[in-house]
Protein backbone atom coordinates (compact mmCIF):
# COMPACT_ATOMS: atom_id res chain seq x y z
CA UNK A 1 0.00 0.00 0.00
CA UNK A 2 2.92 2.58 0.73
CA UNK A 3 4.22 1.82 -2.43
CA UNK A 4 1.43 4.30 -4.08
CA UNK A 5 2.63 6.89 -1.74
CA UNK A 6 6.74 6.60 -2.71
CA UNK A 7 5.71 6.90 -6.31
CA UNK A 8 3.71 9.98 -6.41
CA UNK A 9 5.70 11.87 -8.47
CA UNK A 10 5.19 9.18 -11.17
CA UNK A 11 2.31 10.71 -13.43
CA UNK A 12 -0.37 7.96 -11.94
CA UNK A 13 -3.36 6.63 -14.18
CA UNK A 14 -5.46 7.08 -11.47
CA UNK A 15 -4.85 8.82 -8.14
CA UNK A 16 -2.41 6.30 -6.49
CA UNK A 17 -4.03 5.38 -3.02
CA UNK A 18 -2.80 6.76 0.39
CA UNK A 19 -1.76 3.94 2.91
CA UNK A 20 -4.44 3.46 5.30
CA UNK A 21 -7.29 4.61 2.51
CA UNK A 22 -10.17 1.91 2.25
CA UNK A 23 -11.37 3.52 -0.98
CA UNK A 24 -7.84 1.37 -2.34
CA UNK A 25 -9.85 -1.77 -2.73
CA UNK A 26 -12.23 0.17 -5.44
CA UNK A 27 -9.08 1.20 -7.67
CA UNK A 28 -9.38 -1.62 -10.25
CA UNK A 29 -13.42 -0.65 -11.16
CA UNK A 30 -12.59 3.03 -10.91
CA UNK A 31 -9.47 2.80 -13.69
CA UNK A 32 -11.92 0.73 -15.90
CA UNK A 33 -15.23 2.71 -15.40
CA UNK A 34 -12.50 5.95 -16.08
CA UNK A 35 -11.06 3.91 -19.27
CA UNK A 36 -14.72 3.86 -20.55
CA UNK A 37 -15.39 7.28 -19.90
CA UNK A 38 -12.34 8.68 -21.68
CA UNK A 39 -12.80 6.75 -25.17
CA UNK A 40 -15.98 9.39 -25.32
CA UNK A 41 -18.50 7.40 -24.08
CA UNK A 42 -21.47 8.60 -22.07
CA UNK A 43 -21.00 7.25 -18.58
CA UNK A 44 -24.18 4.18 -18.89
CA UNK A 45 -25.05 4.38 -14.95
CA UNK A 46 -24.96 8.03 -14.55
CA UNK A 47 -28.18 8.92 -16.73
CA UNK A 48 -30.39 11.47 -15.64
CA UNK A 49 -34.01 11.44 -16.89
CA UNK A 50 -34.78 15.47 -17.15
CA UNK A 51 -38.48 15.09 -17.98
CA UNK A 52 -40.69 11.60 -17.77
CA UNK A 53 -43.28 11.96 -20.50
CA UNK A 54 -45.46 8.70 -19.99
CA UNK A 55 -44.41 5.02 -19.04
CA UNK A 56 -42.33 4.83 -22.01
CA UNK A 57 -41.18 8.32 -22.96
CA UNK A 58 -38.84 10.62 -21.27
CA UNK A 59 -36.47 13.38 -21.80
CA UNK A 60 -32.69 12.03 -21.18
CA UNK A 61 -29.49 14.14 -21.65
CA UNK A 62 -31.84 16.89 -23.78
CA UNK A 63 -33.18 13.73 -26.21
CA UNK A 64 -36.55 12.38 -26.41
CA UNK A 65 -36.17 8.44 -25.59
CA UNK A 66 -38.07 5.54 -26.05
CA UNK A 67 -37.82 3.52 -22.55
CA UNK A 68 -36.96 -0.11 -23.19
CA UNK A 69 -35.32 -0.37 -19.51
CA UNK A 70 -37.82 0.38 -17.03
CA UNK A 71 -39.54 -3.03 -15.72
CA UNK A 72 -42.55 -0.95 -15.51
CA UNK A 73 -44.26 -3.64 -17.40
CA UNK A 74 -48.13 -2.52 -17.17
CA UNK A 75 -47.21 0.67 -17.24
CA UNK A 76 -49.00 1.80 -14.67
CA UNK A 77 -46.86 4.92 -13.31
CA UNK A 78 -49.26 7.33 -14.75
CA UNK A 79 -52.78 6.01 -14.31
CA UNK A 80 -55.09 8.46 -13.39
CA UNK A 81 -56.92 6.36 -11.00
CA UNK A 82 -53.38 5.44 -9.20
CA UNK A 83 -52.34 8.93 -9.18
CA UNK A 84 -55.94 10.20 -7.75
CA UNK A 85 -55.55 7.54 -5.53
CA UNK A 86 -51.92 8.71 -4.28
CA UNK A 87 -52.64 12.49 -4.27
CA UNK A 88 -55.57 11.65 -2.08
CA UNK A 89 -53.71 10.24 0.37
CA UNK A 90 -50.80 12.28 0.54
CA UNK A 91 -54.09 15.19 1.25
CA UNK A 92 -55.61 12.49 3.84
CA UNK A 93 -52.34 11.47 5.81
CA UNK A 94 -49.44 13.64 4.63
CA UNK A 95 -46.29 13.28 3.64
CA UNK A 96 -44.59 10.33 5.34
CA UNK A 97 -45.42 8.23 8.42
CA UNK A 98 -41.86 8.36 10.18
CA UNK A 99 -42.44 5.32 12.02
CA UNK A 100 -41.74 1.48 12.00
CA UNK A 101 -44.67 -0.60 10.86
CA UNK A 102 -44.95 -1.75 14.77
CA UNK A 103 -45.04 1.24 16.17
CA UNK A 104 -46.42 4.66 14.45
CA UNK A 105 -46.04 3.87 10.92
CA UNK A 106 -49.37 1.17 10.09
CA UNK A 107 -51.93 3.32 8.51
CA UNK A 108 -55.46 2.83 7.48
CA UNK A 109 -53.65 2.49 3.70
CA UNK A 110 -51.11 -0.18 4.51
CA UNK A 111 -53.60 -2.72 6.14
CA UNK A 112 -55.70 -1.56 2.56
CA UNK A 113 -52.56 -2.35 0.70
CA UNK A 114 -51.71 -5.97 2.56
CA UNK A 115 -55.73 -6.73 1.75
CA UNK A 116 -55.16 -5.59 -2.19
CA UNK A 117 -52.62 -8.38 -2.03
CA UNK A 118 -54.18 -11.25 0.14
CA UNK A 119 -57.19 -10.61 -2.94
CA UNK A 120 -54.91 -10.41 -5.52
CA UNK A 121 -52.61 -13.91 -4.67
CA UNK A 122 -55.27 -15.77 -3.00
CA UNK A 123 -53.70 -16.22 -0.15
CA UNK A 124 -54.30 -15.61 3.76
CA UNK A 125 -51.28 -13.55 4.54
CA UNK A 126 -49.72 -10.42 2.97
CA UNK A 127 -46.90 -8.42 4.68
CA UNK A 128 -45.51 -4.81 3.21
CA UNK A 129 -42.19 -3.93 3.16
CA UNK A 130 -39.97 -0.67 2.38
CA UNK A 131 -38.46 -2.09 -0.34
CA UNK A 132 -38.53 -5.65 -2.40
CA UNK A 133 -35.05 -6.07 -1.29
CA UNK A 134 -35.91 -5.82 2.16
CA UNK A 135 -38.55 -8.16 1.79
CA UNK A 136 -35.84 -10.47 0.54
CA UNK A 137 -33.45 -10.09 2.96
CA UNK A 138 -35.99 -10.00 5.62
CA UNK A 139 -37.62 -13.03 5.11
CA UNK A 140 -35.02 -14.91 4.22
CA UNK A 141 -32.51 -14.56 7.17
CA UNK A 142 -35.31 -14.37 9.52
CA UNK A 143 -36.96 -17.96 8.86
CA UNK A 144 -33.61 -19.85 7.52
CA UNK A 145 -31.52 -19.69 11.04
CA UNK A 146 -28.71 -21.43 12.93
CA UNK A 147 -28.54 -24.77 11.44
CA UNK A 148 -30.71 -24.32 8.44
CA UNK A 149 -30.26 -24.94 5.21
CA UNK A 150 -30.77 -22.22 2.34
CA UNK A 151 -30.47 -24.13 -1.53
CA UNK A 152 -31.11 -21.62 -3.89
CA UNK A 153 -30.15 -20.89 -7.85
CA UNK A 154 -26.94 -19.29 -8.43
CA UNK A 155 -28.22 -16.77 -10.52
CA UNK A 156 -30.11 -15.19 -7.66
CA UNK A 157 -30.85 -11.66 -7.36
CA UNK A 158 -28.22 -9.78 -5.13
CA UNK A 159 -31.37 -9.38 -2.38
CA UNK A 160 -31.60 -12.34 -2.34
CA UNK A 161 -27.82 -13.36 -1.30
CA UNK A 162 -27.82 -10.24 0.98
CA UNK A 163 -30.44 -12.28 2.63
CA UNK A 164 -28.33 -14.92 3.09
CA UNK A 165 -25.32 -12.85 4.57
CA UNK A 166 -27.81 -11.60 6.87
CA UNK A 167 -28.91 -14.66 8.37
CA UNK A 168 -26.98 -18.02 9.78
CA UNK A 169 -28.24 -20.74 7.38
CA UNK A 170 -26.07 -22.84 5.98
CA UNK A 171 -26.17 -21.51 1.90
CA UNK A 172 -25.80 -24.00 -0.42
CA UNK A 173 -26.34 -23.04 -4.38
CA UNK A 174 -26.83 -25.21 -7.34
CA UNK A 175 -26.31 -24.46 -11.11
CA UNK A 176 -29.17 -22.26 -12.58
CA UNK A 177 -32.39 -23.64 -13.12
CA UNK A 178 -30.66 -27.15 -12.88
CA UNK A 179 -33.25 -29.61 -10.77
CA UNK A 180 -30.83 -32.34 -11.03
CA UNK A 181 -28.10 -30.38 -9.40
CA UNK A 182 -30.74 -28.93 -6.82
CA UNK A 183 -32.26 -32.36 -6.19
CA UNK A 184 -28.77 -33.99 -5.25
CA UNK A 185 -27.75 -31.11 -2.71
CA UNK A 186 -31.46 -31.70 -0.73
CA UNK A 187 -30.45 -35.46 -0.29
CA UNK A 188 -26.92 -34.44 0.86
CA UNK A 189 -28.63 -32.42 3.54
CA UNK A 190 -28.43 -34.18 7.25
CA UNK A 191 -31.14 -35.72 8.89
CA UNK A 192 -33.37 -33.54 10.59
CA UNK A 193 -32.22 -30.40 9.37
CA UNK A 194 -34.69 -27.02 8.10
CA UNK A 195 -34.66 -26.89 4.71
CA UNK A 196 -35.22 -23.44 2.47
CA UNK A 197 -35.65 -23.71 -1.55
CA UNK A 198 -35.34 -20.13 -3.18
CA UNK A 199 -35.92 -19.74 -6.78
CA UNK A 200 -37.29 -16.74 -8.75
CA UNK A 201 -40.11 -16.93 -11.44
CA UNK A 202 -38.57 -14.80 -14.19
CA UNK A 203 -34.47 -14.26 -13.58
CA UNK A 204 -34.11 -10.41 -14.67
CA UNK A 205 -30.84 -11.16 -16.38
CA UNK A 206 -31.91 -13.25 -19.48
CA UNK A 207 -35.29 -13.24 -18.98
CA UNK A 208 -35.58 -16.87 -18.38
CA UNK A 209 -38.61 -18.33 -16.54
CA UNK A 210 -37.44 -21.47 -13.89
CA UNK A 211 -39.39 -24.89 -14.25
CA UNK A 212 -40.73 -24.40 -11.46
CA UNK A 213 -44.03 -27.38 -11.74
CA UNK A 214 -40.79 -29.85 -11.36
CA UNK A 215 -38.70 -27.72 -9.23
CA UNK A 216 -41.50 -27.58 -6.46
CA UNK A 217 -42.31 -30.98 -6.71
CA UNK A 218 -38.72 -32.06 -6.18
CA UNK A 219 -38.34 -29.46 -3.05
CA UNK A 220 -41.48 -30.62 -1.89
CA UNK A 221 -39.99 -34.28 -1.93
CA UNK A 222 -37.69 -33.18 -0.20
CA UNK A 223 -39.53 -32.27 2.78
CA UNK A 224 -37.94 -28.04 1.90
CA UNK A 225 -40.06 -25.12 2.19
CA UNK A 226 -40.29 -23.07 -0.82
CA UNK A 227 -40.13 -19.58 -1.33
CA UNK A 228 -40.64 -17.99 -4.73
CA UNK A 229 -39.40 -14.71 -6.03
CA UNK A 230 -42.01 -13.12 -8.55
CA UNK A 231 -40.84 -10.08 -8.73
CA UNK A 232 -40.74 -9.89 -12.45
CA UNK A 233 -43.91 -12.00 -13.50
CA UNK A 234 -46.45 -9.87 -11.29
CA UNK A 235 -49.27 -8.46 -13.31
CA UNK A 236 -48.91 -10.25 -16.86
CA UNK A 237 -47.66 -14.27 -15.81
CA UNK A 238 -50.20 -16.70 -15.21
CA UNK A 239 -54.32 -16.69 -15.62
CA UNK A 240 -54.47 -14.12 -12.82
CA UNK A 241 -51.00 -12.25 -12.88
CA UNK A 242 -49.52 -14.04 -9.97
CA UNK A 243 -46.58 -15.47 -11.20
CA UNK A 244 -44.82 -17.81 -13.14
CA UNK A 245 -45.62 -20.61 -9.68
CA UNK A 246 -49.42 -19.93 -11.00
CA UNK A 247 -48.83 -20.52 -14.61
CA UNK A 248 -47.04 -23.76 -13.58
CA UNK A 249 -49.90 -24.65 -11.34
CA UNK A 250 -48.01 -25.00 -7.92
CA UNK A 251 -48.92 -21.75 -6.07
CA UNK A 252 -50.22 -24.18 -3.65
CA UNK A 253 -46.77 -25.83 -2.87
CA UNK A 254 -45.30 -22.86 -2.82
CA UNK A 255 -44.82 -21.23 1.02
CA UNK A 256 -43.52 -17.81 0.10
CA UNK A 257 -43.81 -15.60 -2.50
CA UNK A 258 -41.86 -11.97 -2.76
CA UNK A 259 -42.53 -9.16 -4.78
CA UNK A 260 -42.17 -5.93 -5.46
CA UNK A 261 -44.04 -2.63 -6.33
CA UNK A 262 -41.06 -1.48 -7.88
CA UNK A 263 -41.96 -3.51 -11.76
CA UNK A 264 -45.73 -4.05 -12.64
CA UNK A 265 -47.26 -2.06 -9.67
CA UNK A 266 -45.69 0.86 -10.33
CA UNK A 267 -44.19 2.82 -7.50
CA UNK A 268 -41.94 1.40 -4.93
CA UNK A 269 -41.89 -0.87 -2.06
CA UNK A 270 -41.97 -5.01 -1.66
CA UNK A 271 -43.85 -7.69 0.43
CA UNK A 272 -44.40 -11.52 1.13
CA UNK A 273 -47.74 -13.44 0.68
CA UNK A 274 -47.99 -17.09 2.27
CA UNK A 275 -50.51 -19.38 3.87
CA UNK A 276 -48.27 -19.82 7.06
CA UNK A 277 -50.87 -20.67 9.64
CA UNK A 278 -48.20 -18.46 11.92
CA UNK A 279 -47.32 -16.10 9.19
CA UNK A 280 -48.23 -13.12 11.31
CA UNK A 281 -44.97 -13.88 14.14
CA UNK A 282 -43.03 -12.03 10.90
CA UNK A 283 -43.99 -8.75 12.02
CA UNK A 284 -42.18 -9.12 15.28
CA UNK A 285 -39.07 -11.14 14.45
CA UNK A 286 -38.35 -9.60 10.74
CA UNK A 287 -35.93 -6.76 11.27
CA UNK A 288 -35.75 -5.26 7.64
CA UNK A 289 -39.67 -4.80 9.08
CA UNK A 290 -39.00 -3.24 12.06
CA UNK A 291 -36.25 -1.18 12.56
CA UNK A 292 -37.33 0.73 9.29
CA UNK A 293 -39.67 3.80 8.66
CA UNK A 294 -43.08 2.24 6.30
CA UNK A 295 -44.02 3.42 3.44
CA UNK A 296 -45.18 6.95 2.65
CA UNK A 297 -49.34 7.03 2.73
CA UNK A 298 -49.22 8.25 -1.36
CA UNK A 299 -47.26 5.17 -1.73
CA UNK A 300 -49.39 1.96 -0.45
CA UNK A 301 -52.33 4.22 -1.72
CA UNK A 302 -50.91 4.25 -5.47
CA UNK A 303 -49.81 0.64 -4.96
CA UNK A 304 -53.82 -0.42 -3.96
CA UNK A 305 -55.26 1.17 -6.48
CA UNK A 306 -52.77 -0.64 -9.44
CA UNK A 307 -52.67 -3.84 -7.43
CA UNK A 308 -56.59 -3.65 -7.88
CA UNK A 309 -56.35 -2.28 -11.62
CA UNK A 310 -53.85 -5.33 -12.07
CA UNK A 311 -56.19 -7.75 -11.18
CA UNK A 312 -58.69 -6.96 -14.13
CA UNK A 313 -55.20 -6.40 -16.57
CA UNK A 314 -56.37 -9.27 -18.99
CA UNK A 315 -55.96 -6.60 -22.24
CA UNK A 316 -52.60 -4.93 -21.30
CA UNK A 317 -51.09 -8.26 -20.62
CA UNK A 318 -52.59 -9.86 -23.77
CA UNK A 319 -50.74 -6.48 -24.91
CA UNK A 320 -47.35 -7.06 -23.23
CA UNK A 321 -46.92 -10.78 -24.57
CA UNK A 322 -47.39 -9.42 -28.32
CA UNK A 323 -44.90 -6.55 -27.60
CA UNK A 324 -42.02 -9.01 -25.88
CA UNK A 325 -43.01 -11.31 -28.87
CA UNK A 326 -42.76 -8.71 -31.56
CA UNK A 327 -39.50 -7.96 -30.02
CA UNK A 328 -37.60 -10.74 -29.56
CA UNK A 329 -38.16 -12.50 -32.73
CA UNK A 330 -37.40 -9.09 -34.98
CA UNK A 331 -34.06 -8.72 -32.81
CA UNK A 332 -33.40 -12.57 -33.46
CA UNK A 333 -33.94 -12.19 -37.30
CA UNK A 334 -32.12 -9.29 -37.47
CA UNK A 335 -28.83 -11.40 -36.12
CA UNK A 336 -28.56 -10.31 -32.68
CA UNK A 337 -27.39 -13.13 -30.29
CA UNK A 338 -30.50 -13.33 -27.39
CA UNK A 339 -30.64 -14.56 -23.72
CA UNK A 340 -33.73 -17.01 -24.46
CA UNK A 341 -34.68 -19.00 -27.77
CA UNK A 342 -37.90 -17.73 -27.63
CA UNK A 343 -39.40 -14.77 -25.28
CA UNK A 344 -40.35 -16.14 -22.15
CA UNK A 345 -41.20 -13.25 -19.84
CA UNK A 346 -41.44 -9.38 -21.00
CA UNK A 347 -37.44 -8.91 -20.57
CA UNK A 348 -35.69 -9.64 -23.78
CA UNK A 349 -31.83 -9.96 -23.37
CA UNK A 350 -29.08 -8.88 -25.94
CA UNK A 351 -26.08 -10.79 -25.82
CA UNK A 352 -23.22 -8.41 -26.59
CA UNK A 353 -19.50 -9.57 -27.59
CA UNK A 354 -17.79 -7.13 -25.01
CA UNK A 355 -18.11 -4.92 -22.86
CA UNK A 356 -16.63 -2.69 -25.16
CA UNK A 357 -18.97 -3.22 -27.89
CA UNK A 358 -21.96 -3.32 -25.22
CA UNK A 359 -20.90 0.22 -23.89
CA UNK A 360 -20.62 1.25 -27.77
CA UNK A 361 -23.95 -0.64 -28.90
CA UNK A 362 -25.77 1.22 -25.94
CA UNK A 363 -24.29 4.66 -26.75
CA UNK A 364 -25.89 4.23 -30.50
CA UNK A 365 -29.34 3.48 -28.98
CA UNK A 366 -29.39 6.24 -27.02
CA UNK A 367 -28.40 8.65 -29.94
CA UNK A 368 -30.99 7.04 -31.92
CA UNK A 369 -33.67 7.79 -28.77
CA UNK A 370 -33.83 4.87 -26.93
CA UNK A 371 -33.09 4.03 -23.52
CA UNK A 372 -31.96 -0.02 -22.92
CA UNK A 373 -30.40 -1.49 -19.40
CA UNK A 374 -26.47 -1.94 -19.87
CA UNK A 375 -25.76 -5.15 -17.64
CA UNK A 376 -22.24 -5.93 -17.01
CA UNK A 377 -19.62 -8.10 -15.05
CA UNK A 378 -20.25 -9.53 -12.13
CA UNK A 379 -23.94 -8.71 -11.98
CA UNK A 380 -24.56 -11.10 -14.84
CA UNK A 381 -23.89 -14.82 -15.13
CA UNK A 382 -21.39 -16.25 -17.57
CA UNK A 383 -19.20 -12.68 -17.10
CA UNK A 384 -21.61 -11.56 -20.07
CA UNK A 385 -22.58 -8.27 -21.11
CA UNK A 386 -25.82 -7.62 -21.94
CA UNK A 387 -28.60 -5.17 -23.22
CA UNK A 388 -31.23 -5.49 -21.03
CA UNK A 389 -34.44 -4.92 -22.63
CA UNK A 390 -37.86 -4.80 -20.59
CA UNK A 391 -41.42 -3.96 -22.60
CA UNK A 392 -44.36 -2.40 -21.55
CA UNK A 393 -47.74 -3.07 -21.97
CA UNK A 394 -48.10 1.06 -23.27
CA UNK A 395 -45.53 0.36 -25.91
CA UNK A 396 -47.65 0.53 -29.44
CA UNK A 397 -46.85 -1.51 -32.35
CA UNK A 398 -45.73 1.27 -34.13
CA UNK A 399 -43.04 1.91 -31.30
CA UNK A 400 -41.86 -1.78 -31.04
CA UNK A 401 -41.45 -1.55 -35.24
CA UNK A 402 -39.49 1.89 -34.65
CA UNK A 403 -37.11 0.18 -31.94
CA UNK A 404 -36.05 -2.62 -34.26
CA UNK A 405 -35.61 0.08 -36.71
CA UNK A 406 -33.02 1.44 -34.20
CA UNK A 407 -31.60 -1.01 -32.70
CA UNK A 408 -30.55 -2.50 -36.77
CA UNK A 409 -28.85 0.74 -37.42
CA UNK A 410 -26.80 1.06 -33.80
CA UNK A 411 -26.18 -3.10 -34.59
CA UNK A 412 -24.75 -1.69 -38.27
CA UNK A 413 -23.03 1.34 -36.70
CA UNK A 414 -20.90 -0.72 -34.42
CA UNK A 415 -20.42 -3.83 -36.09
CA UNK A 416 -22.37 -6.64 -34.22
CA UNK A 417 -24.74 -7.04 -36.72
CA UNK B 1 -9.82 -44.09 3.61
CA UNK B 2 -6.81 -42.40 4.91
CA UNK B 3 -5.87 -38.62 3.74
CA UNK B 4 -3.62 -40.13 0.64
CA UNK B 5 -6.54 -41.80 -1.21
CA UNK B 6 -8.57 -38.28 -0.88
CA UNK B 7 -6.41 -36.17 -1.75
CA UNK B 8 -5.23 -38.23 -5.25
CA UNK B 9 -9.75 -38.17 -5.81
CA UNK B 10 -9.43 -34.31 -5.15
CA UNK B 11 -5.99 -34.15 -7.28
CA UNK B 12 -8.27 -35.93 -10.26
CA UNK B 13 -11.28 -33.68 -10.07
CA UNK B 14 -9.20 -30.52 -9.77
CA UNK B 15 -7.56 -31.61 -13.18
CA UNK B 16 -10.12 -30.41 -15.76
CA UNK B 17 -10.33 -27.49 -13.82
CA UNK B 18 -6.55 -26.55 -13.68
CA UNK B 19 -6.07 -25.19 -17.28
CA UNK B 20 -2.68 -23.72 -16.65
CA UNK B 21 -1.51 -26.93 -15.75
CA UNK B 22 0.14 -25.64 -11.99
CA UNK B 23 1.60 -27.39 -9.82
CA UNK B 24 -0.73 -28.32 -6.96
CA UNK B 25 1.09 -28.42 -3.47
CA UNK B 26 -1.16 -28.11 -0.29
CA UNK B 27 -0.32 -24.19 0.10
CA UNK B 28 -1.41 -24.03 -4.16
CA UNK B 29 -4.32 -21.32 -3.23
CA UNK B 30 -7.71 -21.45 -5.38
CA UNK B 31 -8.47 -17.74 -6.04
CA UNK B 32 -4.74 -16.46 -6.09
CA UNK B 33 -2.42 -19.55 -8.20
CA UNK B 34 -5.54 -21.38 -9.83
CA UNK B 35 -7.38 -18.32 -10.69
CA UNK B 36 -11.06 -19.71 -9.88
CA UNK B 37 -13.63 -17.39 -10.43
CA UNK B 38 -16.95 -17.71 -8.84
CA UNK B 39 -18.79 -19.86 -11.78
CA UNK B 40 -15.50 -21.89 -11.53
CA UNK B 41 -15.40 -22.37 -7.77
CA UNK B 42 -19.01 -23.76 -8.12
CA UNK B 43 -18.60 -26.22 -11.17
CA UNK B 44 -15.94 -27.82 -9.05
CA UNK B 45 -17.17 -27.58 -5.55
CA UNK B 46 -20.21 -29.67 -7.50
CA UNK B 47 -17.45 -32.13 -8.66
CA UNK B 48 -16.36 -32.62 -5.18
CA UNK B 49 -19.81 -32.84 -3.82
CA UNK B 50 -20.71 -35.47 -6.22
CA UNK B 51 -17.69 -37.65 -6.27
CA UNK B 52 -17.40 -37.62 -1.69
CA UNK B 53 -21.56 -37.43 -1.80
CA UNK B 54 -21.19 -34.58 0.19
CA UNK B 55 -22.23 -30.52 1.02
CA UNK B 56 -19.90 -28.20 0.99
CA UNK B 57 -21.72 -25.02 1.68
CA UNK B 58 -20.64 -21.56 1.17
CA UNK B 59 -20.17 -21.27 4.40
CA UNK B 60 -17.49 -23.84 4.87
CA UNK B 61 -15.97 -22.67 1.74
CA UNK B 62 -15.39 -19.45 2.83
CA UNK B 63 -12.47 -21.02 5.10
CA UNK B 64 -10.92 -22.97 2.34
CA UNK B 65 -8.17 -21.59 0.78
CA UNK B 66 -6.15 -23.52 -0.55
CA UNK B 67 -5.74 -27.23 -1.83
CA UNK B 68 -4.17 -28.21 1.39
CA UNK B 69 -7.51 -26.84 3.17
CA UNK B 70 -9.98 -28.46 0.69
CA UNK B 71 -8.26 -32.40 1.35
CA UNK B 72 -8.63 -31.44 4.98
CA UNK B 73 -12.13 -30.43 5.13
CA UNK B 74 -13.36 -33.37 2.75
CA UNK B 75 -11.60 -35.51 4.50
CA UNK B 76 -12.65 -34.86 7.97
CA UNK B 77 -16.08 -34.53 6.41
CA UNK B 78 -15.81 -38.58 5.13
CA UNK B 79 -14.44 -39.10 8.90
CA UNK B 80 -17.95 -38.02 10.53
CA UNK B 81 -19.64 -40.21 7.86
CA UNK B 82 -17.68 -43.25 8.48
Amino acid sequence: MSEGVMQADQPPVIEAAPAGDLFAKFDGLIAMREGLLKAGQEDPFSLVMEQVLSPTRAICNGRETILLGTYNYMGMTFDPDVIAAGKQALADFGTGTTGSRVLNGTYQGHRECEDALREFYGMDHAMVFSTGYQANLGIISTIAGKGDYIILDIDSHASIWDGCALGNAEVVPFRHNDIDAMEKRLKRIPEGAGKLVILEGVYSMLGDIAPLKEMVAVAKKHGAMVLVDEAHSMGFIGENGRGVAEDAGVMDDVDFIIGTFSKSVGTVGGFCVSNHPKFEIMRLVCRPYVFTASLPPSVVATASASIRKLMAGAEKRAHLWKNSRRLHGGLKALGFELGTGEAQSAIVAVIMPDLEKGAAMWQALLHEGLYVNLARPPATPANMTLLRCSLCAEHSDEEVETILGMFERAGKTVGII
Amino acid sequence: MDRAETDRRIREQLEPFNKKGIAVADDTSFARDLEFDSLTVMDFVAAIEDEFDIIISMNQQAEIETYGQLVDAVHAMRKDDA
